[in-house]
């Protein structure tokens, strides 16, 4: 399918995105310098983790929302709004409750002034093309959400769109239906009983991407950027327990951690010595206990294969990643090359108890997270023993835009709360010294 | 109902800003120009050409007619408003900046001192003509809707959900289209539950305005509130009881042949992921929807108004504005001259309402007023508090009863619609019978209404209160004051509040009509604001009446504002469940 001549069905290049801040100064950016382009007859993947703006890049290419800079062209033309023949489905799958499932699949054509006759035909193929038959009088409430999803589906292929932009379109269904899904839409496409020439997909599932893209864009983040482009060649149907399939997946998840090691996210814009920038996920203590636990169990014993362990623990790399981070970061555990590795730090958590394991916690907070060692400070040298929370934020906000502060804040309280370095009164919004009477 | 509704206008910013003080001048500024226009020129206004109200019992059916066609008039200017109003202020950023703080003030000027600066205007837009004073009835009714109604709308329509919106923009609707296939339809449910409280509240001031005095001109519209007015009047009260019981009947109907279908029929719209647990049911919804032959009648109406959605009126969206990454200098300039020539006007508008209440009046009347109010403010805070105290306990033992609730519900929600000013007259008479000290027992008047509004809230909430968690306190023996104190009352406490705010609302209101009562040829008179506009409104002195109600309208905004706001977002904050 990968022909050299096969035309570009669309452009983007060169787009950069910044937000405008509450106090209406621009902002950090969200994307930096993306290009790139989609042809005829193939599936391209947006791979990345949460906040890294693949949404915002596909609602750019949407014409939803428009670029600072850089240009997006369709067929040559470029675009300024939404463009026809595009269309697109959506995680949350954003059917109109008050419409019948017939009614929301005519309700683009019947926009366009196309004639309730030639609507009704369309609509009746499509819902009959996706497995709908019979549904066609249900509201969305009364449908699973499996069947909503292909509600969604065949109101973006009833228009006839040329590309065919899928934004998350399986991560809120449950495994068994998201796999039905993917079949069903892979055979229709290898069928070529879809009229869109290409699809463009937003996944942060590394083992979808390498299941149905023929090409796979991995972005990193703060900012949002291409990092890597990974070109999958096995041939549909794919067999996720085929060897190559394995390993392909392994290197993404090499290349997703490595990245990471390196340039942890948000360091890059850091003032040097700080190290205040650093944007934390925001993860469970017991999640973040529990992971080094099963780590430390046989059969890992200290060492297991991400991709693995993310089986084996039914958890998103969108949930595992920032807990092996945390864990990293902390000096709990190191990533390389797609594996995590437990320390002898590591070790010592999963022996102690209770206490204990807080003290330990608390004391590596203290010596590696800067953000808590400066809010202890602060607290220590305050007569008071007391520090409102927006001092830190704004500091914060010098270094990332308001939503990372704010979780990043959220992060630091809830880590130091069990590490007991400090407490957090959420009326008062203030941290102090004193635990409650 | 066990759902907790919001009441659109309160989860808004709390502190009141200069904003709110320029649109108060408006405001008053406002009703001073109209005293001016049709005041000034020194013309007594003509009485309205109707023949006078008879008490006999045959009449009153045709009179509850007048009443409620009265009732739906407003209803249909309230909504023709909202949709006009709300929509501008939603869809222009420069608008908004003036429309909402007005809209935010006007819900806290009292109806009823509205109605002498109504009935002037109107009767001096119809003069001699028994029109004007039927839109002075229904512009106040309308005043108890429009704005609750176009805040819902407002609201809504900034809070369309992004994906919903990218639907309707990726397949580029155009303006007209995605107000009725998108916007409309997501504001429907909180647009009609705050509709529906609106109209509650509205018999109230319907019946207020059928009969009212303004200096020389007294109106008599036929209607069930003049009927009362005219049984006080002469102390019949054989008449007031036909006159209660009439009004009964048609909150009965209201309730069971409007209130409930709607709201039922509402439940479709709700944007929500699963389907809801507490689903409204109504006899009448499901007869209309059933039946084949209704259904036949209302079909070809359903499509002609569904292709009429569909219209191409209007421009292919865009990008949106609000994501926009930076401002234009342009923008900027012409933001700043539209704020200097907001402020401007309304500066001048303070002005204008300070010289001409300054020309009658002195500091030390403004004093007066202040005490007056603060008098009232006692009033209100007591009784909500007596309310409070009476009706919780019973409220949470219905609540906590389901078979109870079930019977109790519905009942609380008829006597909060239940105009009760109809009853006010006989409630004097019993007054001066004993030889009662008024400021005490009129007081009683001004929650007579409302505190309705408690109960049905509490009930809901109690109703609504997780069964785990009843059960956690049950198994771990919480009982009596420790029970109450963790355990229900932060769990109702949501639901209270929304209460409360509605009944201190209607309370303040009440206030005009409750402090000054009249019973045959007698008056009776409490202390306090709503009576001091009151007896200005019938003397037809309106430097008073401005200078009231301004006082009022600024006392009622702090109190919601530094007050129930504050609870209300505490209870959003920690206690939603």
């Amino acid at each position: 399918m990968l022909d050299a001549a096969a035309t570009a069905l669309l452009d983007v290049s060169h787009i950069s995105q910044t937000f405008r801040k509450g106090s209406g100064e621009v902002g950090l950016p969200v994307l930096d310098d993306v290009s790139l382009s989609l042809r005829d007859g193939e599936i391209v993947g947006l791979l990345g983790r949460s906040g890294c703006g693949k949404s915002t890049l596909l609602r750019i290419i949407a014409g939803l929302a428009k670029p600072t800079s850089g240009t997006v062209k369709f067929q040559g033309q470029e675009v300024g709004g939404p463009a026809e023949g595009v269309a697109m489905v959506f995680q949350s799958f954003a059917l109109y409750p008050w419409l019948s499932v017939l009614d929301n699949v005519e309700l683009g054509l019947r926009a366009q002034g196309e004639t309730p006759e030639e609507t009704r035909k369309r609509a009746l193929a499509a819902i009959d093309l996706i497995g709908l038959d019979g549904f066609e009088s249900a509201y969305p409430k009364e449908l699973s959400g499996g069947m909503r999803q292909r509600v969604g589906f065949a109101r973006a292929l009833v228009v006839h769109p040329k590309i065919l932009l899928m934004d998350e379109p399986f991560s809120a269904l449950d495994v068994l239906t998201a796999e039905t899904l993917r079949t069903d839409l892979l055979d229709l496409w290898s069928e070529g009983r879809m009229p869109i020439k290409s699809i463009l997909m937003v996944t942060h599932n590394i083992e979808e991407a390498v299941l149905m893209c023929d090409r796979i864009l991995v972005l990193a983040s703060n900012p949002g950027r291409i990092a890597s482009e990974i070109k999958v060649s096995l041939v549909h149907p794919r067999d996720r327990l085929d060897p190559e399939f394995r390993q392909l997946v392994d290197k993404i998840y090499a290349l997703m951690t490595q990245r990471s090691e390196s340039k942890p996210s948000g360091r890059e814009s850091a003032l040097p010595g700080t190290g205040l920038a650093m944007a934390l996920p925001r993860v469970s203590t017991n999640s973040l206990a529990g992971l080094l636990e099963e780590l430390a169990a046989p059969p890992y014993n200290g060492r297991a294969d991400l991709p693995h362990l993310a089986d084996s623990l039914q958890l998103e790399i969108d949930e595992l990643f920032p807990l092996a981070e945390t864990l990293q970061l902390l000096r709990f555990a190191e990533l390389e090359e797609g594996d995590m590795k437990l320390t002898a730090a590591g070790k010592r958590f999963v022996e102690a108890d209770v206490d204990q394991r807080k003290k330990l916690f608390g004391d590596h907070l203290l010596a590696y997270v800067p953000l808590a060692a400066r809010i202890k400070r602060v607290l220590d040298e305050r007569p008071s023993h007391h520090a409102p929370a927006t001092r830190f934020r704004e500091e914060l906000e010098d270094y990332m835009s308001e939503d990372y502060a704010e979780r990043t804040m959220r992060a630091i309280i809830n880590l130091g709360r069990y590490g007991e370095l400090f407490a957090y009164d959420e009326n008062a919004q203030a941290f102090s010294l004193e635990n409650p009477q | 109902m066990t759902r907790l509704e919001t009441i659109a206008s309160v989860g808004r910013r709390a502190l009141p800003n200069h904003w709110d003080v320029l649109a108060l001048g408006a405001i008053m500024a406002g009703f001073v120009g109209v005293v001016h226009a049709f005041h000034g020129m020194n013309v007594p206004l003509p009485a309205a050409n109707e023949p006078a109200v008879s008490l006999e019992y045959w009449n009153l059916p045709y009179y509850a007619l007048r009443t409620v066609l009265r009732m739906f008039a407003a209803l249909v200017a309230s909504f023709i408003f909202t949709f006009t109003y709300a929509t501008l202020a939603a869809k222009s950023r420069r608008l908004e900046l003036v429309l909402i703080p007005i809209l935010d003030i006007l819900q806290s000027v009292p109806i009823l001192g509205f109605l002498s600066f109504t009935v002037t205007f109107f009767l001096g837009l119809f003069p001699g003509n028994v029109l004007g004073a039927e839109c002075a009835a229904i512009f106040a009714v309308f005043t108890s809707q429009a704005w609750n109604m176009a805040f819902s709308f407002y609201q809504s329509l900034r809070t369309v959900p992004r994906d919903l919106d990218e639907v309707s923009r990726g397949f580029r609707l155009t303006g007209w289209q995605k107000f009725w296939q998108l916007e409309a339809p997501f504001a429907v449910p909180g647009l009609l539950w705050n509709t529906m409280m609106s109209m509650s509240g509205g018999w109230f001031f319907v019946v207020a305005a059928e009969a009212i005095t303004v200096g020389d001109t007294t109106i008599t519209l036929p209607g069930v509130g003049s009927y009362i007015a005219a049984a006080n009047d002469q102390g019949r009260w054989d008449a007031i009881l036909a006159a209660v019981i009439t009004m009964a009947v048609v909150i009965l109907l209201y309730d069971q042949l409007l209130f409930r279908p709607v709201v039922a029929w509402a439940g479709k719209f709700r944007v929500e992921t699963t389907a809801s647990q507490v689903v409204e049911r109504s006899w009448a919804l499901d007869t209309i929807q059933r039946t084949v032959w209704l259904r036949s009648a209302y079909t070809p109406l359903v499509r002609a108004l569904r292709s009429a959605a569909l219209w191409r009126i209007g421009a292919r969206p865009s990008f949106r504005k609000r994501d926009l990454p930076v401002l234009t200098t342009v923008s900027r300039i012409i933001d700043a001259i539209w704020i200097v020539a907001v402020v401007v006007v309304a500066l001048w508008a303070i002005w204008t309402v300070v010289q001409y209440v300054g020309t009658e009046l002195t500091w030390s009347d403004a004093l007066d007023v202040v005490g007056l109010t603060l008098i009232t403010l006692l009033r209100v805070i007591v009784l909500i508090a007596l309310a409070t105290a009476v009706w919780v306990p019973i409220s949470v033992w219905i609540g906590l009863r389901p078979r109870v609730a079930e019977r109790a519900q519905p009942l609380a929600q008829f006597l909060a619609a239940f105009p009760v000013n109809l009853l006010f007259g006989a409630a004097v008479s019993i007054v001066l019978a004993f030889n009662l000290n008024p400021d005490i027992w009129l007081s009683l008047l001004i929650v007579f209404g409302t505190q309705w509004y408690i109960v049905f809230n509490v009930i809901a909430g109690a109703a609504a209160f997780p069964n785990d968690l009843k059960e956690a306190a049950a198994t771990f023996h919480v009982h009596g004051w420790q029970w109450w104190k963790n355990v229900i009352l932060p769990g109702i406490f949501p639901y209270y509040i929304t209460g409360a705010i509605t009944a201190s609302g209607g309370s303040w209101n009440a206030s005009i009509v409750a402090e000054y009562v009249k019973w045959k040829d007698n008056s009776v008179v409490a202390h306090g604001v709503g009576s001091y506009i009151a007896q200005a409104t019938e003397k037809g002195d309106f430097p008073k009446i401005v200078l009231g109600v301004a006082v009022m309208s600024v006392c009622v905004t702090l109190f919601n504002r530094l007050f129930w706001r504050q609870l209300y977002a505490y209870a959003e904050r920690r206690l939603r469940l």
